[in-house]
């Protein structure tokens, strides 16, 4: 199982929190596919605390965060 | 001591002394940059630079504590000098009335101890991001997106703007949600925390962290780097 947590504008018509079921290979790139989020949409993603690549596979119980861009000020 | 009393004993009265010998500099004196000042003075800190090119504007009076009716028009920079004379006379306000940039960002930034990103853009951002670096200055990240806030402390070497914007170029999501009045004052408020405690060599700072404040799901979310 992989958690997905999602910070934001991101949560507008989506859980807080999503599940997802874990297979061998799953990266970044296929979740938010399925989230129906675009690459350029997501500023910060993380996965276990750590900065990964959307090709890059996911291990099993990771936690992923995505947040979108904050930049005004 | 006494304009500074209150400070008492949250500073000691040698901390508060010391902050007369520190020299900020603040990049944007917009939503943030406004009540980054202002706090900064009240603080003491005995010399502040003030950076923007930008003259206030109407849309400017919903969050930028400096604009009000009588100084749309004005250089922020040169208004935020001008109140800040008013607040706190024992500081000077160095008041630069232009944008910082990759030419004169080294020359601008150079001899300050620490840097405060009030900043309302990503691309310049970066540019201040690359200048603490080669200068070995201590950068306060802030932004601000409508119910949204982020903060983070950042060391030479850290680069940890290049975590919270994957993308270089990207807009933020304030290009939609606009601005509201409360979030530079919480944003600005927590970046103008870390400064003290980065010069006073006490506290926790959000080294590696971002905080990332949810204002309408009222939460507060500190995610590590490792």
């Amino acid at each position: 199982m992989i958690k997905v947590k999602l910070f934001a504008t991101f949560r507008n018509g989506r859980e807080k929190e999503i599940h997802f079921e874990y297979y061998e290979g799953i990266t970044g790139r296929e979740i938010i596919e399925k989230l129906g989020i675009k690459e350029e949409e997501v500023a910060i993603f993380i996965v276990n605390g750590r900065d990964k690549k959307w090709d890059e596979p996911i291990e099993d119980e990771a936690t992923v965060s995505l947040f979108p861009p904050v930049g005004g000020g | 001591m006494g304009k500074y009393d209150r400070n008492m004993n949250t500073l000691s009265k040698e901390e508060n002394e010391s902050l007369k010998n520190f020299k900020i500099c603040v990049v944007g004196c917009g939503g943030i940059g406004g009540y980054v000042i202002e706090m900064l003075g009240r603080l003491g800190i005995g010399y502040i630079t003030v950076i923007d090119g930008d003259v206030f504007e109407e849309t400017n009076l919903n969050r930028q504590i400096l604009s009000n009716s009588q100084t749309i028009g004005k250089s922020k920079a040169q208004t935020a000098r001008e109140r800040m004379k008013l607040v706190n006379p024992d500081i000077y306000v160095n008041a630069v009335f232009s944008h910082l940039n990759g030419e004169n960002g080294m020359e601008l930034i150079k001899g300050h101890h620490l840097v405060i990103d009030a900043l309302d853009d990503v691309e310049t951002r970066f540019i201040l991001q690359d200048i603490c670096e080669k200068l070995g200055l201590p950068l306060i990240h802030g932004a601000i997106a409508g119910w949204y806030g982020q903060v983070t402390t950042i060391f030479p070497g850290d680069k940890t703007l290049d975590f919270l914007y994957k993308k270089r170029t990207t807009k933020g999501i304030e290009r939609k949600l606009g601005n509201p009045s409360f979030a530079p004052a919480l944003i600005g408020s927590i970046q103008v925390s870390e400064a003290l405690k980065v010069l006073i060599r006490r506290g926790e700072v959000l080294r590696k962290k971002i905080l990332y404040i949810d204002t309408f799901a009222q939460e507060y979310e500190i995610v590590e780097f490792f």
